[in-house]
């Protein structure tokens, strides 16, 4: 297949755009596969392109029930950070940076990962203790983080709200520089397009409607479109984890909730970088097509809707002109919602499950775009090997049932509150 | 006053809406111009001749005025400037008013020499997806995207605070009909008669809706004769509530509407006091939705010219605003809106000089009046190409058969001005949309109406594919009142339908796009916006992208600020033409919130600024602000962090020796400080021992009246939630103290306790942090103090113990006594009726002005207690077990509490977890920062093995003359006279340091019990 | 807006209330702290796509927890008590 480059723009412009191919196959499914992965979002077409491209597993399947990168990966604010304090996190996170800093390249799709910088703002004293430590240990695993003080904040994003009106503020922030944006499609595509080029077959609209299973082994899933058999099998449906695991009669540390995002009308360039506000919960960058994309809080009560209410939507709006007051006369151009798999300490579940041969991704609580290729590439070790790979040991299903948590937000086992 | 020419050429000189008595200057692009109340910026343009009004996003090409409505792709301005700017405003939707100042956006140097039109000769590369392809090599996205990012976007905004307010209603209503034309207005007539609560709401400065733009009639008069005596009808009615210029912008869950209403959008400026915007939520029992219908492009070579606009926009132009849209017409439409366009334009004075239909043979009535009026109608044929750049100087047409079948076909050359285009209309069915309700394909109209939908919402009218104004009344009639009925109020006999005289129309030609001339690299538009064009659509297909939304994304259709209101239906058409299936199949993409787009601010309300939450303060504040308290932000309350005193300036010398002074004041003499911040909750019941006993780690069924004791508590999952005394006043009767930042979650924590799982516990509890004004009296001196302010009560420690409680009053003034201790000192807690703070706390500071009192501030009490190794939220911080914190000992074995089962997992119970330390720099005098990581070796490389954190820091404890800190260590209790490296690495920092137990002050308690 | 029938208030907006969560988690009260029914009841969720029964305080109100039966694919609330009260489906068919 021809590869992407400024080159074949080109040639193909010179020629009417007539011999571009397909970006990926269109596949009847097979009646069965040594791997096949549940859920055609970014984290199931990065586990089967790394299945193919790292363990040259490649007679896999990537099922999706609707159109690709249509659930969380086509829905979140497509911001890409490393910036955790506790162990398990931050080494996981910044192996999925590292990878992010190669996808273009590795995928001959340019993903846009622009590296503008995620700014933490803090608003006291204590905040500004408790960055430290997450910046502290950033460091001493080797993850770049800065921590600004007022001035320095002020010199990087001045629009933010400096003057004697604000109640919160500003004390200071900590910066990861390598941090910033992708454009999720993209994404999505560009794996699909990667892991097809591989020989993954990905089966868009065919929806998981059940299980054959045989002792403590899944034979095969049923799905819309036949039954096709499996190997091995692993989902990554996060949002809908537990109504798959549902059917397999498994219970799970996660609760599905709705999280919005917004979107303002496009704008030439206003906010350069990624900056969070530290008093409540907010989160604002601008595409590369201008429109800011910003999001918040849960609306705070278990859903399967990808659509919230105004209630949640008003203090997001709050808490944006709290940061950033000019914001007040642009306007809303869209807003929508995301189903997302909250666990219970709010860090991500990569590993085996109680079945043999089923493998779980899931839990992603709001974090998972971030992490799209370091969860695909120790997915696809631990699918590959049986065994988790040293960056996902430590994110196994039965650190609750051990009580070895991994709480960045502190606030236990109420999963609204990660 | 902004002055003009009063001349406008395109200004019919009777007729409309507008107030020609009422001339009003405004400035478009610097020039001065004049318009008429009534006018939109759109339609006073127009009738100053003023076409180029924009360049499109990607292609910079010029555009026009397309539109008379919310659709809008075009014509998006600039609007006012400094803090009330508004870029992106659609020009068709700003009422006109006197000073209005507007200018072009996404051009420079200016609209007619946009030097970024240089895009327009590039477009062969800049595809579709043309940026997934490269900008992948070196040096990088973030390079390439600086460049990108300047040329995208629209309009431009600047950092300034918007002067304006914004206000927050809720409304409830039986019925809401959102959309005020014939369907609505009848709707809302038929249920407010019958007594229901309605809300008639409608984004335009009056009702009337597609009326106000037609030459229609009811009952054998104009049409909009029957609309003003429906709302002067609707007007009488009480239960009735009329909202214009206001939005209904999104459907949310439980039949709740979101609007917006532009309260003074219209004005200059708003009147003082008055808000710019007001944002509704109406909770309805039954929506009619009376959203009417958008009508659609024809897509062909050249369908983006300034110019080229929608039918019905120029006829409303010409029957509502009495502007002629241009000078000479040429009308393509694919139906008898066609006819209809040319018999309006020509009574508006514009040269008709043809109607291309691309249908054949035995069209309606219209067509023969056209036919009549001697106008030109090409029958089979279609627009294949227009001429002119800053505007349109004329169009091609074709046959439309020859051109199916890729022959050449014959062109002709029309010169014209005007090219009114028409492709049917699509029902607005948005707000059905945006709860999950899934239209569904009507090919008769080739446009989706509303499915089944689980909300009560009913769309009536146009909104649902009845197009004609007898359907949109007896439709309105019909759903206002079984709509009512249905909600139990009483209705009469059904009203006839008024009379309409409409015309039989011919059928309606589904002509999703116009074939390319052989061999011409067409440039048809299909979202104008966004400059995705016919040919984009069909790349995206032949790539893959085939799904509805995959191939909005990947071409951005729909993605603009209009969201595809015009250009959705036709790219789905194109692609199903493409794929070779049906639109149906093919789908369309989701609409979602809101309708049209709504300024933040309107969201945030009155809650902005200062305003943003709500302020909590002590009933001592203002004796802090008086006295020299630098106040601080602890969650929502202000509290002083320290009291300067007076002559003292400012500054940070200032403030050490303020702490210094307040820190030794407490050690040394007395200190008073403002606890009334702590979370109070009264606890009363027959079984409120019982309670205590099962939501605290330790014992509380042996507490006598009178007493105090410290107690600790966990969550459910056996992490330490927090800490704090409660005392026993009573003999069913509890008195419970938490901290600052845990009060709330400590409440409803042990509400849901006894409310869900302890329903038969004999207990209520209470939140009264609110309730009293609480002050801390600590240090030496602190008994001859209290022994001053109570002169009745022995405080000798066998008659008032450590831990001991009284009820006693302060000089009439009702107060608890607590011998309770933060500070490590002798030390008394009082507490007043919140009413009373003030007049208790100065009580105090006139007793203790002989014993050296001094009030302290956080900071003071902040060194006290890390020198008392006393924990806070820093180490109370939710990764914490009550081991981790010390308070092992303290977990009762002979009794079951909440946490105990979850604290004793593995991991909780681990010996090598974090443990609560003291530490202190090796030499003395380093600070060590709170934050920094405890390792054993500064100078390993990463990844570096951690042990622990700093939690709590004091770079001076005056008492002792050097740092202290607290710090949680692993297995740290097992370390304790080790040495460990506290570093900071975002400073550059290693400090080494000794490892000691917690408390580094009077470590046997002695002073406590003075 | 989601509308919470409060027993103690009447229809209010979801704002006035916190959300609690899962109202089938039973505190196994007695239970031994090795008992695996603590883990359950702690972490573990049914997470159904469909009806829920949850809990919501009324946190701006009357302070009372109330039970609400609600459909999270939907939202729609099917019926609201007391936290002991039974609820069940409209169509009277499952109770849980």
């Amino acid at each position: 297949m021809a590869e992407y480059s400024v080159f074949s723009l080109v040639r193909n412009a010179l020629t009417g755009h007539k011999n571009w191919q397909r970006a990926w196959r269109d596949p009847e499914p097979k009646p069965s596969y040594d791997v096949v992965i549940v859920g055609g979002g970014g984290h199931g077409l990065a586990t089967a392109f790394y299945l193919a491209k790292v363990h040259g597993i490649r007679n896999v399947a990537v099922l999706e029930k609707g159109w690709l990168g249509g659930g969380n990966t086509g829905r979140n604010t497509t911001i890409v950070r490393s910036n955790y304090m506790l162990d398990d996190n931050s080494h996981f996170y910044e192996k999925s940076l590292q990878l992010w800093e190669q996808l273009s390249h590795e995928l001959n799709f340019n993903v846009m990962f622009s590296q503008r910088g995620v700014l933490n703002l803090a608003h006291s004293d204590g905040q500004m203790d408790r960055f430290a430590r997450r910046g502290n240990s950033m460091r001493l695993n080797g993850v770049d983080a800065e921590l600004l003080d007022r001035r320095q904040v002020m010199k990087m994003v001045p629009h933010l709200d400096f003057s004697d009106e604000a109640r919160f503020p500003i004390y200071g922030g900590l910066l990861q520089p390598r941090g910033g944006t992708a454009r999720h499609d993209a994404v999505a595509w560009g794996l699909a397009r990667g892991a097809d080029r591989l020989g993954v077959d990905i089966i868009q609209n065919c929806e998981v409607t059940g299980f054959r299973r045989s002792g403590n082994r899944i034979e095969a899933v049923e799905t819309s479109r036949g039954t096709i058999g499996c190997g091995k099998l692993g989902f990554a449906v996060a949002g809908n984890t537990g109504h798959l695991a549902s059917k397999l009669g498994l219970k799970l540390p996660i609760e599905s909730h709705v999280l919005q995002a917004f979107v303002s009308e496009p704008l030439k360039p206003f906010f350069d970088h990624v900056v969070t506000f530290g008093a409540e919960h907010f989160y604002l960058s601008q595409s590369d097509k201008g429109g800011l994309v910003f999001g918040g809080d849960l609306d705070m009560y278990n859903s399967y809707a990808q659509r919230g209410n105004l209630p949640t939507i008003d203090h997001v709006m709050r808490a944006g002109l709290a940061m950033v007051p000019s914001i007040s006369r642009l306007r809303l151009l869209r807003h929508w919602g995301g189903v997302m798999d909250m666990s219970m300490d709010g860090s991500p579940i990569i590993g085996k499950s109680p079945i043999d041969n089923l493998y779980l991704n899931c839990g992603w609580c709001y974090g998972g775009f971030k992490a799209t290729p370091g969860s695909g590439w120790v997915f696809a070790h631990t699918i590959a090997e049986d065994e988790p790979h040293a960056l996902n040991a430590g994110l196994r299903l039965d650190r609750f049932e051990r009580g070895h948590l991994i709480d960045e937000e502190a606030t236990g086992a109420v999963p609204g509150k990660h | 006053m902004i002055r003009g020419k009063e001349q406008q050429p395109f200004r019919i000189s009777s007729g409309g809406e507008i107030e020609r008595t009422q001339p009003l200057g405004f400035r478009f692009d610097g020039k001065n111009y004049i318009g008429y109340q009534g006018d939109t910026l759109a339609s006073a343009l127009l009738a100053n001749g003023v076409r180029l009004v924009g360049r499109s996003f990607k292609y910079h090409r010029p555009r026009g005025i397309y539109s008379a409505g919310p659709e809008e792709p075009n014509a998006l301005v600039h609007l006012r400037s400094g803090g009330r700017q508004e870029p992106n405003t659609r020009a068709t939707q700003i009422e006109l008013f006197a000073g209005l100042e507007a200018k072009s956006q996404n051009r420079w140097p200016n609209l007619k020499l946009d030097l970024m039109g240089v895009n327009d000769l590039a477009s062969r590369f800049l595809v579709a997806g043309f940026y997934y392809k490269t900008f992948m090599g070196l040096p990088g996205w973030h390079f390439y995207e600086h460049f990108i990012r300047k040329a995208a976007g629209m309009g431009a905004a600047e950092h300034i605070p918007d002067p304006d307010s914004y206000d927050k209603m809720h409304g409830h209503a039986d019925i809401v009909v959102i959309g005020a034309g014939p369907a609505g207005l009848a709707a809302a007539l038929q249920a407010g008669e019958t007594g229901a609560r309605v809300f008639l709401i409608d984004e335009n400065d009056r009702p009337g809706g597609r009326l106000r733009a037609e030459q229609e009639s009811i009952d054998g008069r104009p049409a909009m004769d029957w609309a003003n005596e429906t709302v002067a009808a609707l007007q009488d009615m009480e239960n009735v509530t009329l909202l214009t210029r206001t939005t209904a912008f999104g459907y949310y869950d439980g039949d709740t509407i979101g609007a917006v209403e532009r309260v003074s959008d219209h004005l200059l400026a708003p009147a003082p006091y008055k808000v710019r915007q007001r944002r509704w939520l109406i909770h309805a029992k039954r929506v009619l939705l009376a959203t009417g219908a958008t009508e659609r492009p024809l897509v062909f070579d050249g369908n983006d010219r300034p110019g080229v606009m929608l039918a019905g926009a120029a006829r409303a132009y010409a029957t509502r605003f009495a502007v002629q849209a241009g000078k000479s017409a040429v009308i393509f439409a694919n139906s008898d809106d066609g006819y209809r366009t040319a018999l309006d334009l020509a009574y508006a004075g514009i040269d008709v000089r043809g109607v291309i239909d691309p249908r054949t043979g035995g069209q309606g009535e219209l067509k023969d009046r056209v036919a009549a009026r001697g106008i030109d109608i090409v029958e089979g044929a279609a627009v294949v190409r227009t001429h002119g750049y800053l505007g349109l100087a004329g169009v091609d047409i074709a046959d439309l058969e020859t051109l199916r079948s890729g022959r050449m076909p014959e062109t002709r050359f029309i010169p014209c001005d005007l090219l009114a285009t028409g492709g049917g209309w699509s029902p607005n069915v948005h707000l059905h949309s945006h709860q999950s309700g899934r239209p569904v394909f009507d090919p008769a109209i080739a446009a989706f109406v509303p499915g089944a939908s689980r909300m009560n919402d009913r769309s009536i009218g146009a909104a649902r594919g009845r197009f004609s104004l007898a359907e949109c009344l007896a439709d309105g009639i019909a759903a206002g009142r079984e709509t009512a009925q249905g909600l139990g109020f009483p209705v009469g006999s059904s009203p006839a339908t008024p009379a309409t005289d409409e015309p039989a129309t011919g059928s309606f030609m589904t002509l999703w796009q116009v074939p390319a001339l052989p061999g011409r690299k067409a440039r048809s538009f299909v979202d104008l916006q966004d400059d995705v064009a016919a040919s984009d659509v069909k790349l995206a297909e032949s790539e893959g992208y085939v799904s509805v939304e995959h191939l909005k994304r990947y071409t951005t259709l729909g993605m603009g600020t209009d969201q595809g209101k015009t250009s959705n239906i036709n790219g789905h058409g194109i692609l199903a033409e493409a794929r070779g299936m049906d639109i149906a199949a093919v789908g369309t993409t989701t609409f979602r919130p809101p309708y049209t787009p709504v300024a933040i601010g309107a969201f945030a309300g009155r809650e902005r600024g200062r305003h943003a939450h709500p302020v909590r303060r002590t009933p001592m504040h203002d004796w802090h602000l008086a006295n020299g308290a630098k106040m601080i932000e602890a969650g929502l309350w202000m509290r002083p962090q320290y009291y300067l005193q007076p002559g003292e300036t400012p500054s940070r010398a200032a403030m050490d020796e303020a702490i210094i002074r307040e820190t030794l004041a407490v050690r040394n003499a007395a200190g008073i400080s403002d606890v009334s911040t702590l979370g109070k909750i009264d606890i009363q019941g027959a079984d409120a021992a019982e309670f205590l006993n099962r939501v605290y780690i330790n014992g509380w069924k042996t507490l006598a009246i009178g007493k105090a004791r410290y107690g600790v508590m966990l969550r459910e999952d056996g992490i330490a939630l927090d800490d704090g005394t409660t005392s026993r006043i009573g003999e069913n009767h509890y008195y419970m103290t938490t901290t600052t930042a845990e009060a709330g979650p400590v409440m409803q924590h042990l509400e849901v306790l006894l409310q869900v799982h302890w329903p038969d516990l004999d207990v209520k509890v209470a939140s009264v942090t609110d309730e009293w004004a609480a002050m801390a009296i600590a240090g030496p001196n602190s008994r001859a103090i209290l022994s001053a302010l109570f002169p009745n009560t022995d405080f000798s420690n066998d008659a008032f113990p450590f831990m001991g409680v009284r009820e006693t009053d302060l000089g009439g003034i009702p107060a608890r006594i607590f011998r309770i201790s933060f500070s490590g000192e002798l030390a008394y807690e009082i507490a007043v009726p919140a009413d009373y703070g003030t007049a208790a706390w100065e009580r105090c500071i006139e007793a203790g002005a002989g014993h050296g009192l001094l009030p302290y501030g956080m900071e003071a009490l902040g060194i006290l207690r890390i020198e008392k190794g006393h924990v806070t939220v820093s180490e109370i911080d939710g990764r914490h077990t009550a081991g981790d914190l010390g308070f092992g000992g303290m977990m009762s074995t002979k009794k079951r509490f909440v946490g105990d089962a979850m604290a004793a997992r593995e991991g909780m119970a681990d010996p090598s977890r974090p443990a609560l330390v003291g530490l202190t720099p090796l030499d003395g005098k380093t600070r060590i920062r709170a934050g920094s990581v405890l390792v054993a070796d500064p100078k390993t490389p990463p990844p570096v093995p951690k042990l622990g954190h700093v939690s709590s820091s004091a770079y001076l404890s005056p008492n002792l003359g050097r740092p202290i800190s607290l710090g949680m260590l692993k297995g740290g209790r097992e370390r304790i006279g080790e040495t460990v490296w506290a570093v900071f690495p975002l400073r550059n920092e290693a400090v080494e340091c000794r490892v000691t137990a917690p408390v580094v002050y009077d470590e046997e308690g002695a002073r406590l019990h003075g | 807006m989601l509308y919470i029938d409060c027993p103690y208030c009447g229809s209010r907006g979801h704002e006035e209330f916190t959300y609690i969560g899962d109202a089938t988690k039973k505190r196994p009260d007695g239970a031994e702290t090795s008992d695996p029914a603590w883990f359950d009841y702690v972490y573990l969720r049914d997470n159904p796509r469909g009806p829920h029964l949850e809990l919501w305080h009324h946190s701006l109100g009357c302070r009372e927890v109330v039970k609400v039966l609600r459909n999270t694919l939907t939202h729609e609330i099917l019926g609201a008590g007391r936290p002991g009260d039974k609820i069940a489906l409209p169509d009277a068919e499952t109770e849980r």
